[in-house]
């Protein structure tokens, strides 16, 4: 089969694998329909996620066919249609069990070495490193999903892929970083980036009641999609600085809550700070560029809540304790626990409360997945979001 | 936590055995020191280096050095540096007879080749004896012992049996071929090696509480020597089943050793968590969990020598 693989920092691949098989009992094997590209694959493809290896296949947000079902699997047959959230979880380790889908405790293969950076390991990802279990990823023709009987959920005939496809990844990582908020009738959200997670993050804390909406970022015709289609308004941080307009559009008070959508790879308005940080991560001193992290900390509200969602591999240098200690903060954060909303969050486009699909500015067929990864990166014509189509 | 005994392993915890060989030699020693000073004159004449001016100071010497050597080892405390040290002496004597044989003719010359053919008997058994001890004193030293727990969200009795019908255990401990029952207490271990070695053992359930623990250990004359005891403890706050392994193996040295060494991987409890790890995941999901860079599953070696993360080639599934 046809698959996006690796091949080094800024490269990536159509390459021709073999085909997957059934390794065990509870896998399924779908033949994919529609695979997107995430800003988390772009911190693979910058190479700052550790242990990716030369062919790895990339992807984790997809959907398709069933075509074969292990021993195990009882509630898929072939040819339904599914989509495949992006952590991997067994479903009966505590975590599971508890909801926390992100940290299953039986999907990483490669656990010791997670344990050795993290302390503890978090569950396998489709396609994200081998620290995270070394599985194959999802841009490609076919994917092998383990745990198919916990993870897969049927889309039905009405809710077309362009849709069910975000439930993969970026709609229930979004509407898990509203509901961290915690929002209250009156709460005032601010969002840092408006990529896919921040465009949906923010038109999630509208679903869930936030008075206001306001959405940062520098590219104006993402600014625009937060406008027109989030009930949001915008901060370009290129233009006025964020810390005073926050404080202006709050009298004072500060957001109520404050969801990083950037992660590790911020980018900064001063140059100065920007190089600082850069150069740390380039010689691995620092790992992360947390812009909006810090400008997160420092905007919210005493007492507030920031959650964090933007994706962080390794270590935080200048990280604001001060503030967050001082002022009563609360931290709240997570790979999505995709498992926990597939379902609810399907309802809801089926209801029509949302379309998922507003974020989708461009369809590649797979062979141009490396166009795609290249667009999204130089954020050229006008790129949020590539859907690939095999 | 609650301290559980260890499992005694008669190799390793009686007391420290004292070789045969080295008192055997000690006696020698005793024999021939009393002759060398009793009758050096005798002695210089059987051995053909009686017309040797040196004869009488020598001889009286060695026999005063074998005194020593016959305390030490018959005391039977360090036997390994007494053997070296009997090593040590039967080199300078054998040096002292090829000097010796070169200067003679004759019967003199027959009696000394006879000599130098016993003293390098002797000192083929003093070496022996010397490496034998110092085996015995590492084996000792090398024990290996770790104390690792996990978390499974099963009941204890569920760990429990799993565990207990011991033919189950190379399901998860990565290094076992296979286990074989032989009754309700004894089995048969085969372990995979490197370079296909294989090593074996039979082993013995020497405490089962069901439910609660099981402790096992090898039989005498493995070489081996290696116990364990798992206790399955209900783990706080409706969690499930905290496992926790007490293990405890005396790596031999030389070649097996490395075997032994390779088999538990650089990081020997790195392995057993890797193996509880396992365990967890069959109890837990029904299997050991596979991914394309893992396919063997969770174990320190996979971790590092990764394939790419794709499917395998029909030769490899
Ligand atoms: N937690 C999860 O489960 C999860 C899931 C998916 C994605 N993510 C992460 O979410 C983040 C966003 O993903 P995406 O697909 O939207 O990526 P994206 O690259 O399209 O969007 C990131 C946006 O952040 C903006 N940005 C950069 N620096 C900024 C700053 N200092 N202030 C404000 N905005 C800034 C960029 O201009 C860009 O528009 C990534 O880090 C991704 O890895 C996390
Ligand atoms: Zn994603
Ligand atoms: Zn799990």
């Amino acid at each position: 089969m046809k698959a996006t693989a690796w091949m080094g920092t800024d490269s990536v691949k159509v390459i021709n694998v073999p085909d997957p098989t059934i390794m065990n009992a509870r896998d399924a094997i779908v033949r994919i329909t529609s695979t997107a590209i995430c800003g988390s694959d772009l911190h693979l493809y910058h190479g700052y996620i550790p242990d990716m290896r030369k062919g790895d296949i990339l992807g984790h947000e997809f959907m398709g066919e069933v075509v074969e079902v292990g021993p195990q699997v009882r509630n898929l047959k072939p040819g339904d249609r599914v989509v495949v959230p992006f952590p991997i979880a067994c479903g009966r380790c505590n975590s599971c069990q508890r909801g926390l889908y992100s940290v299953c405790e039986n999907s990483n293969p490669n656990a010791g070495i997670a344990e050795k950076i993290m302390g503890h390991s978090p569950a396998g990802i489709f396609g994200y490193s081998h620290l995270l279990g070394g599985y194959a990823g999802g841009q490609a023709e076919y994917a092998r999903v383990p745990f198919a009987d916990v993870g897969p959920i049927k889309v039905p005939d009405d809710v077309p892929d362009d849709q069910a496809v975000m439930l993969a990844d970026v709609f229930p990582t979004a509407f898990m970083g509203a509901e961290m908020c915690d929002i209250k009738p009156g709460d005032v959200i601010a969002v840092w980036g408006a990529g896919p997670v921040g465009l949906l993050a923010a038109a999630s804390a509208r679903m869930l009641g936030a008075e206001r909406v306001i959405v940062i970022d520098r590219y104006p015709y993402r600014l625009r999609l937060a406008r027109e289609h989030a009930g949001a308004e915008t901060i370009n941080y290129e233009d006025s600085d964020v810390l005073d307009t926050l404080n202006a559009m709050t009298a004072g008070r500060g957001p109520d809550a404050c969801i990083d959508a950037v992660g590790l790879e911020g980018h900064h308005g001063n140059a100065a700070m920007y190089a600082y940080d850069r150069a740390k991560q380039a010689v691995r001193l620092e790992t992360e560029r947390p812009f909006a992290l810090r400008q997160a900390i420092l905007a919210c509200r005493s007492g507030g809540v920031v959650s964090v969602i933007g994706a962080y591999g390794g270590f935080v240098d200048k990280f604001p304790m001060g503030a967050f200690m001082n002022r009563s903060l609360i931290m709240r954060t997570g790979q999505c626990h995709v498992q926990r909303y597939t379902r609810p969050l399907l309802d809801r486009i089926q209801r029509g409360d949302i379309d998922p699909s507003f974020i989708i500015s461009h369809r590649l067929p797979l062979k141009d997945a490396p166009k795609g990864y290249k667009i999204f990166q130089k954020k050229q014509d006008d790129c949020t979001k590539v859907v690939l189509k095999v | 936590m609650d301290e559980a005994d260890e499992v005694l392993l008669p190799e390793l915890d009686g007391p420290e055995p004292k070789p045969l060989l080295p008192r055997a030699l000690g006696w020698l020693s005793l024999a021939l020191g009393v002759g060398a000073l009793a009758a050096p004159g005798r002695l210089a004449q059987l051995t053909g280096v009686d017309d040797s001016p040196l004869a009488p100071t020598v001889i009286p010497a060695v026999g005063a050095r074998e005194l020593v050597h016959a305390a030490g080892l018959i005391r039977g405390r360090r036997p390994a540096g007494w053997a070296w040290t009997r090593v040590a002496g039967d080199a300078m004597d054998l040096t002292l007879l090829g000097r010796a044989w070169g200067d003679r003719c004759g019967e003199r010359r027959r009696r000394v080749a006879l000599t130098t053919a016993v003293v390098g008997g002797i000192a083929v058994a003093d070496l022996l004896a010397a490496v034998g001890a110092a085996r015995s004193r590492r084996a000792r030293e090398r024990v290996i012992r770790m104390e690792i727990g996990v978390t499974v969200n099963r009941t204890p009795a569920d760990a429990y049996r799993f565990w207990r019908d011991v033919e189950n255990l190379p399901r998860f401990m990565s290094h076992l071929e296979s286990v074989r029952a032989e009754d309700l207490r004894r089995s048969h271990w085969i372990a995979r090696g490197p370079a296909s070695r294989r090593i074996e053992w039979d082993a013995e359930i020497v405490d089962d509480r069901p439910n609660r623990s099981i402790a096992w250990r090898s039989l005498p004359g493995t070489r081996v020597p290696n116990a364990g005891r798992v206790r399955f403890v209900p783990a706080p706050g409706d969690r499930g089943t905290e496992v926790r392994v007490q293990l405890r193996y005396a790596p031999p040295a030389g070649a097996l050793g490395r075997v032994v060494a390779k088999l538990f991987g650089e990081e020997p409890e790195q392995q057993v968590r890797d193996d509880l790890r396992r365990f967890k995941q069959v109890l837990e999901t029904g299997e050991v969990v596979r991914s394309e860079g893992s396919p063997d599953g969770i174990s320190v070696r996979q971790q590092v020598i990764q394939r790419p993360a794709q499917p395998l080639p029909p030769a490899r599934r």
